[in-house]
Protein backbone atom coordinates (compact mmCIF):
# COMPACT_ATOMS: atom_id res chain seq x y z
CA UNK A 1 0.00 0.00 0.00
CA UNK A 2 1.25 3.56 -0.81
CA UNK A 3 2.25 5.93 1.72
CA UNK A 4 -0.32 8.75 2.00
CA UNK A 5 0.66 12.00 0.60
CA UNK A 6 1.38 14.82 3.12
CA UNK A 7 -0.45 17.24 0.26
CA UNK A 8 -2.37 16.30 -2.14
CA UNK A 9 -4.11 18.64 -5.03
CA UNK A 10 -6.84 16.58 -7.17
CA UNK A 11 -8.35 18.28 -9.91
CA UNK A 12 -8.47 21.78 -8.15
CA UNK A 13 -10.12 24.47 -10.48
CA UNK A 14 -9.94 28.55 -9.55
CA UNK A 15 -10.73 31.24 -12.29
CA UNK A 16 -11.13 34.88 -11.48
CA UNK A 17 -13.81 36.12 -13.72
CA UNK A 18 -12.88 34.60 -17.45
CA UNK A 19 -9.44 34.10 -16.61
CA UNK A 20 -8.45 30.50 -15.92
CA UNK A 21 -6.00 30.47 -12.96
CA UNK A 22 -5.92 26.83 -11.85
CA UNK A 23 -6.99 23.97 -14.60
CA UNK A 24 -7.73 20.69 -12.77
CA UNK A 25 -4.51 20.70 -11.51
CA UNK A 26 -3.15 17.48 -9.59
CA UNK A 27 0.08 17.39 -7.59
CA UNK A 28 0.87 14.91 -5.02
CA UNK A 29 3.88 15.71 -2.39
CA UNK A 30 5.16 12.49 -0.06
CA UNK A 31 6.49 13.03 3.19
CA UNK A 32 9.46 14.79 3.80
CA UNK A 33 10.03 15.63 -0.08
CA UNK A 34 10.55 18.80 -1.44
CA UNK A 35 8.45 19.72 -4.05
CA UNK A 36 10.00 23.19 -5.85
CA UNK A 37 7.02 24.44 -8.66
CA UNK A 38 8.82 26.71 -11.02
CA UNK A 39 6.92 28.46 -13.49
CA UNK A 40 6.42 32.37 -15.40
CA UNK A 41 4.51 35.13 -13.92
CA UNK A 42 0.14 34.24 -13.87
CA UNK A 43 0.63 30.80 -14.60
CA UNK A 44 -0.86 30.00 -10.96
CA UNK A 45 1.77 29.40 -8.78
CA UNK A 46 0.81 32.27 -6.01
CA UNK A 47 -2.75 30.89 -6.32
CA UNK A 48 -2.21 27.27 -5.46
CA UNK A 49 -0.46 28.45 -2.24
CA UNK A 50 -3.29 30.64 -1.18
CA UNK A 51 -5.64 27.58 -2.33
CA UNK A 52 -3.42 24.87 -0.13
CA UNK A 53 -3.25 27.89 3.05
CA UNK A 54 -7.42 28.38 2.90
CA UNK A 55 -6.61 32.14 1.90
CA UNK A 56 -8.52 31.15 -1.72
CA UNK A 57 -11.46 29.00 -2.20
CA UNK A 58 -11.07 26.87 -5.46
CA UNK A 59 -14.33 26.57 -7.71
CA UNK A 60 -14.11 22.74 -7.67
CA UNK A 61 -11.39 19.72 -6.49
CA UNK A 62 -9.97 18.35 -3.87
CA UNK A 63 -7.14 19.12 -1.63
CA UNK A 64 -5.75 17.49 1.08
CA UNK A 65 -2.95 17.55 4.02
CA UNK A 66 -1.80 14.45 5.69
CA UNK A 67 -5.31 12.62 3.72
CA UNK A 68 -7.51 14.86 5.61
CA UNK A 69 -9.44 17.31 2.70
CA UNK A 70 -9.30 20.42 3.79
CA UNK A 71 -10.83 22.64 1.05
CA UNK A 72 -14.42 23.71 3.12
CA UNK A 73 -13.71 22.77 6.30
CA UNK A 74 -14.76 25.25 8.64
CA UNK A 75 -12.02 28.32 9.65
CA UNK A 76 -11.40 26.52 12.98
CA UNK A 77 -10.20 23.45 11.34
CA UNK A 78 -8.33 25.09 8.86
CA UNK A 79 -6.47 26.75 11.63
CA UNK A 80 -5.54 23.52 13.85
CA UNK A 81 -4.39 21.85 10.18
CA UNK A 82 -2.22 25.44 9.59
CA UNK A 83 -0.38 24.46 13.18
CA UNK A 84 1.38 21.98 11.39
CA UNK A 85 2.65 23.91 8.60
CA UNK A 86 4.88 27.33 8.03
CA UNK A 87 5.13 30.23 5.59
CA UNK A 88 7.90 31.97 4.16
CA UNK A 89 6.15 35.32 2.22
CA UNK A 90 7.88 36.79 -0.88
CA UNK A 91 8.62 39.91 0.92
CA UNK A 92 8.61 38.07 4.48
CA UNK A 93 5.60 39.62 5.35
CA UNK A 94 6.39 40.45 8.80
CA UNK A 95 3.98 42.45 11.47
CA UNK A 96 5.75 45.68 11.83
CA UNK A 97 4.06 46.81 15.02
CA UNK A 98 5.58 44.09 16.35
CA UNK A 99 9.79 43.39 17.35
CA UNK A 100 11.64 40.68 15.41
CA UNK A 101 11.31 38.29 18.31
CA UNK A 102 7.71 39.32 19.02
CA UNK A 103 7.52 38.37 14.79
CA UNK A 104 9.19 34.65 15.53
CA UNK A 105 7.21 33.56 18.55
CA UNK A 106 3.98 34.96 17.31
CA UNK A 107 2.81 31.54 16.41
CA UNK A 108 4.13 29.95 19.39
CA UNK A 109 2.47 32.47 21.73
CA UNK A 110 -0.84 33.01 19.77
CA UNK A 111 -1.53 29.57 18.29
CA UNK A 112 0.78 27.34 20.91
CA UNK A 113 -0.67 29.36 24.01
CA UNK A 114 3.15 29.67 25.16
CA UNK A 115 4.08 32.21 27.63
CA UNK A 116 6.15 34.84 26.16
CA UNK A 117 8.99 34.40 28.51
CA UNK A 118 9.91 30.62 27.10
CA UNK A 119 8.76 31.93 23.66
CA UNK A 120 11.05 34.52 23.57
CA UNK A 121 14.32 31.95 24.18
CA UNK A 122 12.82 29.69 21.36
CA UNK A 123 12.93 32.64 18.90
CA UNK A 124 16.28 33.81 20.01
CA UNK A 125 17.83 30.40 18.80
CA UNK A 126 15.57 30.18 15.47
CA UNK A 127 17.39 33.39 14.77
CA UNK A 128 20.71 31.95 15.80
CA UNK A 129 19.59 28.84 13.21
CA UNK A 130 19.11 31.59 10.35
CA UNK A 131 22.66 33.16 11.37
CA UNK A 132 20.93 36.54 12.99
CA UNK A 133 22.45 37.86 16.66
CA UNK A 134 20.66 37.93 19.53
CA UNK A 135 20.91 41.69 19.57
CA UNK A 136 18.33 42.09 16.38
CA UNK A 137 15.71 40.39 18.37
CA UNK A 138 14.52 43.94 19.85
CA UNK A 139 14.47 45.42 16.84
CA UNK A 140 11.32 46.47 14.50
CA UNK A 141 11.12 44.85 11.13
CA UNK A 142 11.96 48.24 9.41
CA UNK A 143 15.30 48.46 10.51
CA UNK A 144 16.65 45.35 9.07
CA UNK A 145 17.36 44.73 5.21
CA UNK A 146 14.89 42.75 3.19
CA UNK A 147 17.94 39.54 3.55
CA UNK A 148 17.35 40.00 6.93
CA UNK A 149 13.61 39.85 6.99
CA UNK A 150 13.55 37.26 4.68
CA UNK A 151 15.94 35.44 7.61
CA UNK A 152 13.40 36.81 10.16
CA UNK A 153 10.67 34.85 7.94
CA UNK A 154 12.52 31.70 8.19
CA UNK A 155 12.89 31.66 11.76
CA UNK A 156 9.65 32.57 12.13
CA UNK A 157 8.28 29.76 9.21
CA UNK A 158 10.21 27.09 11.63
CA UNK A 159 9.70 28.47 14.95
CA UNK A 160 7.17 25.55 15.84
CA UNK A 161 9.01 23.08 14.41
CA UNK A 162 6.26 22.66 11.72
CA UNK A 163 5.68 19.40 9.51
CA UNK A 164 5.20 21.52 6.23
CA UNK A 165 6.63 24.79 5.27
CA UNK A 166 5.43 26.88 2.33
CA UNK A 167 7.88 28.95 0.79
CA UNK A 168 6.85 31.94 -1.57
CA UNK A 169 9.78 32.76 -3.82
CA UNK A 170 12.14 32.95 -0.98
CA UNK A 171 15.20 34.71 -3.10
CA UNK A 172 12.76 37.40 -5.09
CA UNK A 173 14.79 40.76 -4.60
CA UNK A 174 17.67 39.41 -3.32
CA UNK A 175 21.60 39.77 -4.75
CA UNK A 176 22.82 36.01 -5.89
CA UNK A 177 24.61 35.65 -2.81
CA UNK A 178 22.07 36.48 -0.43
CA UNK A 179 19.69 34.29 -2.47
CA UNK A 180 22.14 31.40 -2.38
CA UNK A 181 22.43 32.22 1.38
CA UNK A 182 18.79 31.98 1.70
CA UNK A 183 18.80 28.75 -0.12
CA UNK A 184 21.26 27.16 1.80
CA UNK A 185 19.39 27.69 5.04
CA UNK A 186 15.95 26.70 3.58
CA UNK A 187 17.40 23.03 2.97
CA UNK A 188 19.52 22.53 6.14
CA UNK A 189 16.63 23.73 8.18
CA UNK A 190 14.15 21.59 6.41
CA UNK A 191 16.40 18.89 6.35
CA UNK A 192 16.78 19.45 9.83
CA UNK A 193 13.04 19.31 10.65
CA UNK A 194 12.36 16.90 8.60
CA UNK A 195 9.79 18.80 6.83
CA UNK A 196 7.86 18.34 3.33
CA UNK A 197 8.19 21.47 1.59
CA UNK A 198 6.64 23.11 -1.34
CA UNK A 199 8.57 26.46 -2.85
CA UNK A 200 7.64 27.84 -5.76
CA UNK A 201 9.90 30.26 -8.31
CA UNK A 202 11.43 31.47 -10.47
CA UNK A 203 15.04 31.03 -9.72
CA UNK A 204 16.33 27.79 -11.24
CA UNK A 205 19.55 27.49 -9.29
CA UNK A 206 17.47 28.57 -5.99
CA UNK A 207 15.23 25.59 -6.91
CA UNK A 208 17.64 23.08 -8.22
CA UNK A 209 19.37 23.50 -5.12
CA UNK A 210 16.27 23.22 -2.20
CA UNK A 211 14.44 20.67 -4.42
CA UNK A 212 13.97 17.16 -4.67
CA UNK A 213 11.43 16.84 -7.39
CA UNK A 214 10.76 20.11 -9.47
CA UNK A 215 7.46 20.70 -11.10
CA UNK A 216 6.55 23.19 -13.91
CA UNK A 217 3.47 24.74 -14.13
CA UNK A 218 2.08 26.31 -17.17
CA UNK A 219 -1.64 27.49 -18.14
CA UNK A 220 -2.42 26.40 -14.56
CA UNK A 221 -1.39 23.03 -14.97
CA UNK A 222 2.10 20.76 -14.77
CA UNK A 223 3.50 20.43 -17.89
CA UNK A 224 6.40 18.20 -16.42
CA UNK A 225 7.40 16.94 -13.16
CA UNK A 226 10.70 14.98 -12.37
CA UNK A 227 13.63 14.55 -9.81
CA UNK A 228 15.47 17.85 -9.56
CA UNK A 229 18.96 16.84 -11.02
CA UNK A 230 17.08 15.87 -14.31
CA UNK A 231 15.62 19.42 -15.25
CA UNK A 232 18.10 20.06 -17.61
CA UNK A 233 18.45 16.98 -19.57
CA UNK A 234 14.56 15.51 -19.56
CA UNK A 235 14.01 16.58 -23.09
CA UNK A 236 11.07 18.49 -22.09
CA UNK A 237 10.38 21.63 -24.47
CA UNK A 238 8.65 23.54 -22.00
CA UNK A 239 11.30 22.88 -19.45
CA UNK A 240 13.85 23.74 -21.99
CA UNK A 241 12.31 27.26 -23.52
CA UNK A 242 12.33 28.15 -19.68
CA UNK A 243 15.34 27.07 -18.35
CA UNK A 244 17.08 28.67 -21.54
CA UNK A 245 14.20 32.02 -21.47
CA UNK A 246 13.64 31.45 -24.81
CA UNK A 247 11.37 33.89 -26.04
CA UNK A 248 10.09 31.12 -28.62
CA UNK A 249 8.95 27.87 -27.81
CA UNK A 250 5.68 25.59 -26.50
CA UNK A 251 5.05 28.56 -23.53
CA UNK A 252 3.50 32.10 -25.21
CA UNK A 253 3.64 34.84 -22.79
CA UNK A 254 0.64 37.29 -22.85
CA UNK A 255 2.30 40.60 -24.16
CA UNK A 256 2.02 42.31 -27.72
CA UNK A 257 4.43 42.52 -29.97
CA UNK A 258 5.32 45.95 -30.85
CA UNK B 1 -31.32 56.86 -24.09
CA UNK B 2 -33.58 56.52 -21.22
CA UNK B 3 -32.71 52.74 -21.16
CA UNK B 4 -29.00 53.73 -20.46
CA UNK B 5 -30.55 55.79 -17.55
CA UNK B 6 -32.28 53.40 -16.01
CA UNK B 7 -29.61 50.77 -16.51
CA UNK B 8 -27.21 52.87 -14.99
CA UNK B 9 -29.70 54.05 -12.03
CA UNK B 10 -30.33 50.28 -11.66
CA UNK B 11 -26.33 49.36 -11.66
CA UNK B 12 -25.89 51.65 -8.69
CA UNK B 13 -28.82 50.63 -7.13
CA UNK B 14 -27.04 46.69 -6.78
CA UNK B 15 -23.85 47.89 -6.38
CA UNK B 16 -24.74 49.83 -3.00
CA UNK B 17 -27.09 46.77 -2.20
CA UNK B 18 -24.17 45.22 -2.81
CA UNK B 19 -22.27 47.24 -0.54
CA UNK B 20 -24.50 47.53 2.51
CA UNK B 21 -25.00 43.63 2.40
CA UNK B 22 -20.99 43.03 2.46
CA UNK B 23 -20.84 45.40 5.53
CA UNK B 24 -23.61 43.55 7.30
CA UNK B 25 -21.41 39.96 6.85
CA UNK B 26 -18.53 41.90 8.18
CA UNK B 27 -20.25 43.23 11.14
CA UNK B 28 -21.88 40.26 11.73
CA UNK B 29 -18.45 38.37 11.97
CA UNK B 30 -16.78 40.98 13.85
CA UNK B 31 -19.75 40.82 16.22
CA UNK B 32 -19.45 36.99 16.79
CA UNK B 33 -15.48 37.32 17.67
CA UNK B 34 -16.25 39.96 20.05
CA UNK B 35 -18.26 37.73 22.36
CA UNK B 36 -16.31 35.11 21.45
CA UNK B 37 -13.30 33.60 23.62
CA UNK B 38 -9.87 34.23 23.51
CA UNK B 39 -10.08 37.61 23.98
CA UNK B 40 -6.88 39.65 23.35
CA UNK B 41 -6.53 41.82 26.37
CA UNK B 42 -3.28 43.29 26.04
CA UNK B 43 -4.32 44.38 22.46
CA UNK B 44 -7.64 45.51 24.05
CA UNK B 45 -5.54 47.80 26.65
CA UNK B 46 -2.98 49.14 23.57
CA UNK B 47 -6.37 50.23 21.43
CA UNK B 48 -7.78 52.14 24.24
CA UNK B 49 -4.84 54.19 24.86
CA UNK B 50 -4.60 54.58 21.04
CA UNK B 51 -8.07 55.85 20.90
CA UNK B 52 -8.73 56.99 24.18
CA UNK B 53 -5.79 58.40 25.81
CA UNK B 54 -4.10 60.00 22.87
CA UNK B 55 -7.05 61.50 21.30
CA UNK B 56 -7.57 63.54 24.77
CA UNK B 57 -5.73 66.43 23.34
CA UNK B 58 -7.81 66.56 20.64
CA UNK B 59 -11.21 66.05 22.00
CA UNK B 60 -10.53 68.05 25.18
CA UNK B 61 -9.14 71.02 22.58
CA UNK B 62 -12.90 70.69 20.45
CA UNK B 63 -14.88 70.80 23.60
CA UNK B 64 -13.45 73.27 25.33
CA UNK B 65 -13.82 75.68 22.49
CA UNK B 66 -17.36 74.29 21.52
CA UNK B 67 -18.56 75.07 25.21
CA UNK B 68 -17.11 78.69 24.87
CA UNK B 69 -18.78 79.34 21.60
CA UNK B 70 -21.83 77.83 22.34
CA UNK B 71 -21.90 80.42 26.06
CA UNK B 72 -21.65 83.37 23.18
CA UNK B 73 -24.10 82.41 20.77
CA UNK B 74 -26.88 81.47 23.19
CA UNK B 75 -26.32 84.95 25.21
CA UNK B 76 -26.62 86.76 22.18
CA UNK B 77 -29.65 85.05 21.03
CA UNK B 78 -31.47 84.33 24.71
CA UNK B 79 -30.26 88.36 25.16
CA UNK B 80 -33.03 89.45 22.46
CA UNK B 81 -36.10 88.22 24.51
CA UNK B 82 -34.35 88.54 28.10
CA UNK B 83 -33.95 84.90 28.90
CA UNK B 84 -30.08 84.95 29.32
CA UNK B 85 -30.71 82.65 32.72
CA UNK B 86 -31.23 79.73 30.22
CA UNK B 87 -27.51 80.30 29.01
CA UNK B 88 -25.97 77.84 31.76
CA UNK B 89 -28.46 74.73 31.10
CA UNK B 90 -29.08 75.24 27.45
CA UNK B 91 -24.64 74.93 26.96
CA UNK B 92 -24.89 72.13 29.33
CA UNK B 93 -27.98 70.13 27.52
CA UNK B 94 -26.78 71.16 24.73
CA UNK B 95 -23.57 69.48 24.71
CA UNK B 96 -23.93 66.81 26.90
CA UNK B 97 -27.05 65.15 24.63
CA UNK B 98 -25.35 66.27 21.17
CA UNK B 99 -22.20 68.23 20.73
CA UNK B 100 -19.82 66.77 22.64
CA UNK B 101 -20.28 63.09 21.52
CA UNK B 102 -21.25 63.84 17.66
CA UNK B 103 -18.18 66.11 17.79
CA UNK B 104 -16.06 63.87 19.58
CA UNK B 105 -17.05 61.14 17.09
CA UNK B 106 -15.90 63.08 14.18
CA UNK B 107 -12.79 63.74 15.58
CA UNK B 108 -12.22 60.50 16.81
CA UNK B 109 -13.18 59.27 13.30
CA UNK B 110 -11.03 61.90 11.35
CA UNK B 111 -7.59 60.66 13.68
CA UNK B 112 -8.48 56.96 14.56
CA UNK B 113 -10.87 56.04 11.51
CA UNK B 114 -8.18 56.75 9.47
CA UNK B 115 -5.63 55.76 11.11
CA UNK B 116 -6.72 51.95 11.76
CA UNK B 117 -7.82 51.80 7.52
CA UNK B 118 -4.34 53.18 6.72
CA UNK B 119 -2.39 50.57 9.51
CA UNK B 120 -5.22 47.00 8.24
CA UNK B 121 -4.65 48.45 4.75
CA UNK B 122 -0.98 48.07 5.01
CA UNK B 123 -1.11 44.58 6.71
CA UNK B 124 -3.58 43.63 3.81
CA UNK B 125 -1.43 44.98 0.57
CA UNK B 126 1.45 43.50 2.41
CA UNK B 127 0.39 40.05 3.07
CA UNK B 128 0.51 40.49 6.80
CA UNK B 129 -3.33 39.56 7.34
CA UNK B 130 -2.18 36.56 5.09
CA UNK B 131 0.37 35.24 7.46
CA UNK B 132 -1.88 36.05 10.51
CA UNK B 133 -4.22 33.13 9.00
CA UNK B 134 -1.01 31.01 8.48
CA UNK B 135 0.08 31.32 11.70
CA UNK B 136 -3.39 30.03 13.03
CA UNK B 137 -4.51 33.45 14.46
CA UNK B 138 -8.16 34.58 13.18
CA UNK B 139 -7.62 38.03 11.70
CA UNK B 140 -11.03 39.03 12.82
CA UNK B 141 -10.38 37.83 16.50
CA UNK B 142 -6.91 40.00 16.53
CA UNK B 143 -7.56 42.97 14.37
CA UNK B 144 -11.24 43.70 14.25
CA UNK B 145 -12.48 42.53 17.79
CA UNK B 146 -10.23 44.38 20.04
CA UNK B 147 -10.63 47.61 18.29
CA UNK B 148 -14.26 47.62 17.89
CA UNK B 149 -14.47 46.65 21.65
CA UNK B 150 -11.85 49.48 22.39
CA UNK B 151 -13.87 52.44 20.46
CA UNK B 152 -17.18 51.29 22.20
CA UNK B 153 -15.69 51.55 25.48
CA UNK B 154 -13.63 54.40 25.45
CA UNK B 155 -15.67 56.72 22.89
CA UNK B 156 -18.62 57.10 26.02
CA UNK B 157 -15.26 57.56 28.42
CA UNK B 158 -14.00 60.51 26.33
CA UNK B 159 -17.24 61.90 25.51
CA UNK B 160 -17.59 62.48 29.76
CA UNK B 161 -14.85 64.12 29.68
CA UNK B 162 -15.62 66.31 27.11
CA UNK B 163 -18.39 67.41 28.42
CA UNK B 164 -17.09 68.39 31.65
CA UNK B 165 -14.24 70.24 29.79
CA UNK B 166 -17.10 71.24 27.57
CA UNK B 167 -19.31 73.16 30.45
CA UNK B 168 -16.21 74.40 32.16
CA UNK B 169 -15.90 76.47 28.63
CA UNK B 170 -18.93 77.87 28.89
CA UNK B 171 -18.40 78.49 32.65
CA UNK B 172 -15.56 80.33 31.95
CA UNK B 173 -16.48 82.69 29.05
CA UNK B 174 -20.08 83.16 31.08
CA UNK B 175 -18.52 84.20 34.00
CA UNK B 176 -15.32 86.37 32.85
CA UNK B 177 -16.69 87.57 29.66
CA UNK B 178 -20.21 87.96 29.68
CA UNK B 179 -20.88 89.03 33.57
CA UNK B 180 -22.50 86.36 34.68
CA UNK B 181 -22.57 85.36 38.55
CA UNK B 182 -19.99 81.78 38.99
CA UNK B 183 -22.71 80.49 41.74
CA UNK B 184 -26.01 81.48 39.69
CA UNK B 185 -24.14 79.93 36.50
CA UNK B 186 -23.15 76.94 38.04
CA UNK B 187 -26.78 76.28 39.83
CA UNK B 188 -28.62 76.40 36.88
CA UNK B 189 -25.80 74.41 34.81
CA UNK B 190 -26.99 71.47 37.73
CA UNK B 191 -30.33 72.10 38.44
CA UNK B 192 -32.03 71.85 35.16
CA UNK B 193 -29.32 68.86 34.16
CA UNK B 194 -30.93 65.26 34.16
CA UNK B 195 -29.04 61.64 33.86
CA UNK B 196 -31.17 61.32 30.84
CA UNK B 197 -28.72 64.06 29.02
CA UNK B 198 -25.87 62.81 30.40
CA UNK B 199 -26.70 58.78 29.36
CA UNK B 200 -27.93 59.82 26.38
CA UNK B 201 -24.60 61.50 25.53
CA UNK B 202 -22.89 58.62 26.06
CA UNK B 203 -24.99 55.64 24.11
CA UNK B 204 -24.49 57.94 20.99
CA UNK B 205 -21.18 58.22 22.34
CA UNK B 206 -20.71 53.81 22.21
CA UNK B 207 -22.61 53.58 18.76
CA UNK B 208 -20.13 55.97 17.05
CA UNK B 209 -17.36 54.66 18.37
CA UNK B 210 -18.56 51.34 17.07
CA UNK B 211 -18.85 53.11 13.47
CA UNK B 212 -15.74 54.81 13.38
CA UNK B 213 -14.01 51.40 14.55
CA UNK B 214 -16.09 49.06 12.13
CA UNK B 215 -15.22 51.40 9.15
CA UNK B 216 -11.46 51.85 9.64
CA UNK B 217 -11.60 47.88 10.11
CA UNK B 218 -13.94 47.03 7.14
CA UNK B 219 -12.11 49.45 4.65
CA UNK B 220 -8.80 48.34 5.77
CA UNK B 221 -9.35 44.97 5.49
CA UNK B 222 -10.84 45.37 1.76
CA UNK B 223 -8.45 47.54 0.71
CA UNK B 224 -6.43 45.89 -2.27
CA UNK B 225 -3.60 47.87 -5.05
CA UNK B 226 -1.17 48.72 -2.92
CA UNK B 227 -0.50 51.90 -1.76
CA UNK B 228 -3.03 54.09 -3.85
CA UNK B 229 -5.42 51.19 -2.26
CA UNK B 230 -4.20 51.89 0.89
CA UNK B 231 -4.99 56.15 0.47
CA UNK B 232 -8.73 55.07 -1.03
CA UNK B 233 -9.19 52.81 2.08
CA UNK B 234 -8.30 55.61 4.58
CA UNK B 235 -10.41 58.26 3.06
CA UNK B 236 -13.21 55.65 2.18
CA UNK B 237 -13.16 54.85 6.00
CA UNK B 238 -13.64 58.79 6.86
CA UNK B 239 -15.85 59.68 4.72
CA UNK B 240 -18.19 56.60 5.80
CA UNK B 241 -17.30 57.33 9.67
CA UNK B 242 -19.15 61.01 9.15
CA UNK B 243 -21.65 59.98 7.09
CA UNK B 244 -23.37 56.52 9.30
CA UNK B 245 -22.63 59.42 12.41
CA UNK B 246 -24.64 62.28 10.78
CA UNK B 247 -27.55 59.66 9.52
CA UNK B 248 -27.47 57.53 13.09
CA UNK B 249 -27.29 60.86 15.69
CA UNK B 250 -30.72 61.63 14.22
CA UNK B 251 -32.34 58.38 14.22
CA UNK B 252 -30.55 57.88 18.12
CA UNK B 253 -31.96 60.92 18.98
CA UNK B 254 -35.29 60.44 17.82
CA UNK B 255 -34.96 56.88 19.40
CA UNK B 256 -33.71 57.81 22.94
CA UNK B 257 -36.27 61.36 23.38
CA UNK B 258 -39.45 58.73 22.52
Amino acid sequence: MSETPKIELRNVCKSFGRKVILDNLNISIAPGESLVVIGGSGTGKSVMLKCILGLLTPESGEIYIDGEEITNQPAHVREKLLLKTGMLFQYAALFDSLTVWENVAFGLIQAHGMKRGPAKEIAIEKLALVGLAADVANRKPAELSMGMQKRVGLARAIAADPEIIFFDEPTTGLDPIMGDVIDTLIRDCTKALGATTLTISHDMEGAQKIADRIALLYKGNVVWSGPAAEINTCGNPYVEQFVHGDVDGPIKLDILKP
Amino acid sequence: MERNFLATIGRVFIAFMAAVGRIAIFTAQALRHCFAPPFYLRLIGKQMMDIGYYSLPVVGMTALFTGMVLALQIYVGSSRFNAESAVATIVVIGLTRELAPVLSGLMIAGRVGAAIAAEIGTMRVTEQIDALVTLSTNPFKYLVAPRLIAGVITLPILVLIADIIGVSGGYLVATEKLGFNAGTYLQNTFDFLETNDVVSGLIKAGVFGFIVTLMGCYHGFNSTGGAQGVGKATTNAVVSSFVLILISDYFLTVLLID
